[in-house]
């Protein structure tokens, strides 16, 4: 697995999809950093909300972003009936992501698009495995009691290693938000340093479940504490909670991003998830990321968008790129 | 041609253009010539002259645009004229129901509307679309609503009858809602000339008033250049002057119309302050940069063009503002996908390139992004000067251009201090995340508008407009409409009989009884002193018979009286109760010798005993009533269309300079004093001319009545000379004058200095007996300035 340090906002920045930026070790917690904190709700919306109006993509430029969204994509299937059977389908999704007629139409086809990663709970990593087996698509596995965080410590601690053990080479914890909500930042600090050394070398992603921990200013401490024990990434939500991924705690958060890497020189990646179905939706947080973080975090090394629907849109608005025909639903092959 | 496994790699954005057919179309459809929009019609120019407009972008002509000269504005106004009557009696729910079509037109034809704005002026898409027109709508639908609620919000008031509106190139429909809207809810009817840059919108909105089947003559619009403003200002059957633009031309426009009676209002220029504190979000506030000195390219008079940082937090704050104009993109501003477009013209691009040369010149530190703009069309990138100095030009002056310079402070009041070096007073914006020191700021701040932990808000509910040279009027909000309103009585005042003003003073006679020799001095500070001009004049009873002196001010008195009410910060800062108490102490003290003074102004005036008396009452009254008002004549809290609360702050203006009239000495004296009081002003008197010892008994009252030294300050003499000091000194914030239309005139036209407030009367007589007429909320109105201040919230 090659590992490169990305430059920040380079002009051309060029990079395989399986290229991964170095890991992110974290640092020693530094509770003053936390005070320092001050998020202003009202003008991170105005942000969030005028980001995507000021950066209009069309054409080929859009053919381009989409395709990048789908390698960036986590295709998720987290349900309670989800089977082997069910799994396979999606993985077999993840391979082949577009539809082959619609890539060559597009000149695309050489780019070998396949999704970001297949994300599974632990029962279904095994099945994920073996039809993902050829590709370099690495399997995600939510863990650490997804998605309430409520079992025992033990227990979260040993479903990472599970995982890691049964080959996930992501990992998707979701912290404790009674951590957050008490203010005790440093059970939360120890929780997350204990899942990043037993992700050995999987890559740790933290979701902070942003709808239930109320403010901004706790969506940008909880992110703060997470990088400090060493996530890779930053997740925003289950997809679970009554509100899941937004603009606002997405800037909140690729904010705290940036500000972790001027601070530790440390490169951390950023996902959303939950909520994300419109291919509109996603160009607007590739804009996102280009606008306020850079070019590098455009690649699926330090951006996921953790999503389920969102591909059968952006297939049909591949569709349409092609024909010039809207396209129909059932037209696109089914997850 | 780029291919989209190109794209994929680099990851850079395409162009996003917004298709302009239609409104090509719409311009091919009118020939690509535009005539005058007179009395519901189109109407070629008189003397046959056109210009061109184009598209700053490209450069390339859109339209030849007739320019209006006297006889096309003569006909304009004849128009607006006759159809005024008719307008006003319509009755205020069929003209709410106009403005209400209008709205929905502007609405329905808003893509087009945003396109035209882009291509005339260069704005971006994004912005014509998702600021200016959702704003032009909502002004629309805000006036309909007061339209219908005219006769009962604002009984008593009627229109001032034909309003003529100038307007500028920046956000040309938008300054033609905001004059048009409010003109027409009162029942007035308009001339409007849009810039000479920028006509095309306002000429498709004539299309959109015959569609709307608006009455002939309530809407004209007449185009050109600065002549043509010209026309329009000097228009004898012009009732009042609506401007936006800049400070030089808004000067000009308040010499022009000096002493004609018009009504004015300005919109002028600012180099409006942007305050970081160190407890702020720093990364929305370097957003909040974006959006005030980058939206449509700094053209915009309330642009945050003066960055100030705490000390600590600078470098920080300017590191990451460096990178984030890194991604800022310029280029055609019909790209959807652009932050910044073309410079209205080359002219304005020139005077932006010649400013930063100056600003290099004179040793402060440039940084542009290292992109390049376009090398076609009228662009600028983005500019940041950092070591600049307070005194520096670029720091003084209003570039209007997207540069902006940044300094430091190290404390809440330098940055107040520094916030308010400035001629202009339009707009600041506070970011802290602490309230108490927001709010403190914010209250602090000499200007129309404070955004706090926001930039460039705007809301039909809220009064917008500037202190200082940054002009006079509000728009929007309640109190922008008594810009479009006076009181009904105010039309039928009749003018003074005789001429009000005393040639010379008047030398005591020779032999004439000298039954008192005593000369009263000037009361300054809160001391009784002697004139600098070592001259006294006598005051005689209608008889000729000396019954005292005053001194002679000069200039040099109203030199020291000015200076007095500058240091009595104290009256400012006094609560409202507190400023109550005073003037109820007055009041009684002043009842207490209610005998002297009764004798007094018999003595003067040659007035009756009874009648005396009278005045004496009345003003006693008087000052119990604006000390019932102290504390009473509130703001309001405006609730715009976001999710935030403005508070209309009623302020004081500072100085204000009370030129009174030989009438009621005492009472007409006590009547603009006390409302200036009242509001925490600090006040200049120049008493009766001719009377003038009852005010200056007055400051025994004073004296024995709490009120700090130098609030109220009384300087006798000639008084339009001293008037005259008085309005042209630049630490005055407004002169109320009442006295003969040539006084009037004179006041208006040396005001411009600062362009502070005036009120006068032109002659006319008020009668200082009557309280509808001198008493209350005109006069509180014109003793405060109306501050809006944004208040966005959100957990």
């Amino acid at each position: 697995m090659a590992k490169t340090r990305p430059a920040l906002a380079s002009e051309h920045w060029a990079i395989s999809a399986r290229d991964e930026p170095a890991r992110n070790p974290g640092m020693a917690f530094e509770p003053s950093w936390l005070d320092e904190v001050r998020i202003n709700r009202s003008a991170v919306e105005r942000r969030a909300g005028t980001l995507p109006t000021r950066r209009s993509i069309k054409k080929e430029w859009q053919t381009a972003w989409l395709l990048k969204a789908i390698s960036c994509l986590d295709l998720t299937t987290l349900s309670g009936d989800d089977t082997p059977g069910r799994v396979r389908r999606l993985c077999a999704k993840a391979r082949q992501p577009v539809r082959a007629d619609i890539l060559e139409a597009l000149g695309v086809a050489e780019l070998g698009i396949t999704v970001g990663a297949v994300c599974v709970y632990h029962a279904m990593i095994e099945a994920a495995l073996e039809a993902l087996a050829g590709t370099d698509i690495p399997v995600a596995a939510v863990s650490a009691g997804f998605p309430a965080a409520l079992s025992s410590a033990a227990l979260r601690l040993s479903e990472v290693e599970a995982s890691v053990a049964a080959g996930a080479r992501e990992i998707d914890i979701v912290i404790h938000r009674g951590h957050v909500l008490t203010g005790n930042w440093q059970a939360l600090y120890d929780e997350v340093r204990g899942f990043r050394e037993a992700c050995g070398n999987a890559r740790l992603k933290t979701i902070i479940a942003s709808g239930d921990i109320a403010t901004l200013g706790n969506v940008a401490r909880a992110s703060l504490v997470c990088m400090m024990a060493g996530a890779d990434f930053i997740k925003t939500s289950t997809g679970k909670e009554a509100v899941n991924a937004t603009m606002p705690v997405s800037l909140v958060m690729v904010r705290a991003i940036r500000a972790y890497r001027e601070r530790t020189g440390h490169t951390v990646g950023f996902k959303p998830a939950g909520g994300i179905s419109t291919a509109k939706a996603a160009l607007g947080y590739l804009a996102l990321m280009k606008d306020e973080l850079g070019r590098p975090w455009l690649e699926p090394g330090l951006f996921r968008i953790g999503a389920s629907s969102l591909l059968g849109d952006i297939e049909r608005q591949l569709a349409h790129a092609v024909s010039g025909r809207y396209a129909a639903d059932y037209h696109q092959p089914m997850v | 041609m780029v291919t989209v496994p190109q794209i994929f790699q680099t990851m850079d954005y395409g162009p996003a253009p917004e298709g302009a057919a239609a409104a090509e179309g719409w311009l091919d459809s009118h020939g690509r010539t535009f005539k005058h929009f007179i009395d519901g019609d189109w109407c070629a120019p008189h003397e046959g002259q056109w210009f061109e407009s184009s598209n700053p972008a490209t450069g390339l002509p859109l339209a030849r645009i007739a320019q209006a000269e006297q006889t096309d504005v003569d006909m304009a106004v004849a128009a607006a004229r006759a159809a005024q009557a008719p307008w006003r009696k319509l009755g205020a729910h069929r003209r709410a129901r106009y403005l209400y079509a209008l709205a929905r037109l502007v609405q329905k034809h808003s893509r087009m509307l945003a396109i035209l704005e882009t291509l005339d002026g260069g704005k971006p898409i994004r912005e014509a679309r998702d600021m200016d027109l959702p704003l032009v709508a909502r002004h629309f639908y805000h006036h309909a609503g007061w339209a219908q609620l005219l006769d009962r919000e604002f009984s008593g008031y009627e229109p001032i009858g034909v309003v003529g509106q100038i307007i500028p190139w920046n956000f040309p429909l938008l300054m033609l809602a905001w004059k048009v809207a409010p003109a027409l809810a009162t029942g007035n009817t308009v001339v409007l000339k849009p810039a000479e840059f920028t006509s095309l919108t306002a000429l498709l909105f004539a299309e959109l008033c015959q569609e709307a089947g608006l009455p002939p003559g309530v809407v004209n619009i007449v185009t050109g250049d600065g002549t043509t403003g010209e026309h329009i200002v000097a228009h004898p059957d012009i009732d009042k002057l609506a401007f936006t633009g800049s400070t030089e031309v808004g000067r000009a426009i308040r010499k022009a119309s000096a002493g004609t009676g018009k009504r004015l209002s300005l919109e002028l220029g600012g180099k409006s302050p942007f305050i970081v504190f160190d407890d702020a979000d720093l990364d929305s506030a370097v957003e909040g940069v974006v959006d005030a000195i980058w939206f449509n390219q700094g053209q915009v008079c309330c642009a945050g063009s003066r960055l100030l940082v705490q000390e600590n937090i600078a470098e920080a704050m300017i590191a990451k503002l460096r990178a984030r104009m890194k991604s800022l993109r310029v280029g055609d501003p019909l790209d959807k996908a652009i932050d910044i477009g073309a410079i209205v013209a080359p002219v304005q691009l020139q005077r932006i390139e010649q400013f930063v040369a100056k600003g290099l010149a004179e040793g402060a530190s440039l940084w542009q992004p290292d992109w390049t703009r376009p090398d076609q069309g009228c662009f600028y990138p983005p500019t940041l000067f950092t070591e600049v100095a307070p005194a520096a030009t670029i720091a003084q002056e209003e570039i209007f251009g997207p540069v902006l310079v940044a300094m430091s402070f190290r404390t809440p009041a330098e940055a107040v201090a520094l916030g308010n070096n400035s001629r202009y007073g339009l707009a600041a914006s506070v970011w802290s995340e602490s309230l108490s020191l927001a709010l403190d700021v914010a209250g602090k701040l000499k200007c129309g508008t404070v955004w706090v932990n926001s930039t460039n808000l705007f809301d039909a509910a809220c009064g917008f407009g500037g202190y200082r040279e940054s002009g006079f009027g509000r728009e929007g909000g309640r109190e922008g409409l008594y810009e479009y309103l006076r009181p009904v009585w105010q039309a039928t005042l009749p003018p003074y009989d005789a001429p009000t003003r005393q040639a010379d003073p008047v030398p005591p006679p020779a032999g004439a009884p000298r039954a008192i020799d005593r000369t009263a001095k000037l009361y300054l500070g809160g001391r009784q002193v002697r004139s600098d001009s070592g001259y006294s004049r006598a005051v005689l009873a209608p008889d000729g018979t000396l019954i005292g002196e005053v001194y002679e001010g000069n200039r040099k008195d109203v030199r020291d009286a000015v200076e007095a009410a500058r240091k009595a910060q104290d009256w400012r800062r006094a609560t409202g109760h507190n400023r109550a108490q005073v003037l109820y102490y007055i009041a009684e003290n002043l009842e207490v010798r209610a005998a002297e003074f009764r004798d007094r102004i018999a003595a003067m005036t040659g007035a009756t005993r009874r009648a005396a008396a009278r005045e004496v009452a009345a003003s006693v009254r008087r000052l119990c009533a604006y000390a019932g008002w102290a504390d009473k004549f509130d703001g309001a809290l405006h609730g715009p269309s976001l999710r935030a609360v403005t508070l209309a702050m009623h302020e004081p203006l500072g100085i204000i300079a009370v030129v009174c009239p030989d009438e009621a000495p005492l009472l007409a004296f006590v009547s603009l004093t006390a409302p200036a009081l009242a509001m925490g002003n600090r006040v200049v008197a120049v008493p009766s001319e001719r009377h003038p010892l009852a005010a200056t008994d007055f400051y025994q009252v004073l004296d024995t009545s709490d009120l700090p030294g130098g609030a109220l300050n009384i300087v006798t003499g000639t008084r339009d000379t001293l008037a005259k000091v008085l309005a042209e000194h630049d630490q005055v914030d407004s002169v109320w004058y009442v006295g003969d239309g040539e006084g009037s005139a004179m006041i208006e036209r040396v005001s411009v200095g600062n362009l502070k407030r005036t009120w006068v009367n032109y002659g006319r007589r008020r009668d200082w007996f009557d309280v509808a007429q001198t008493e209350g909320r005109e006069f509180l109105r014109q003793a405060t300035e109306v501050k809006n201040v944004w208040l966005p919230h959100g957990a």
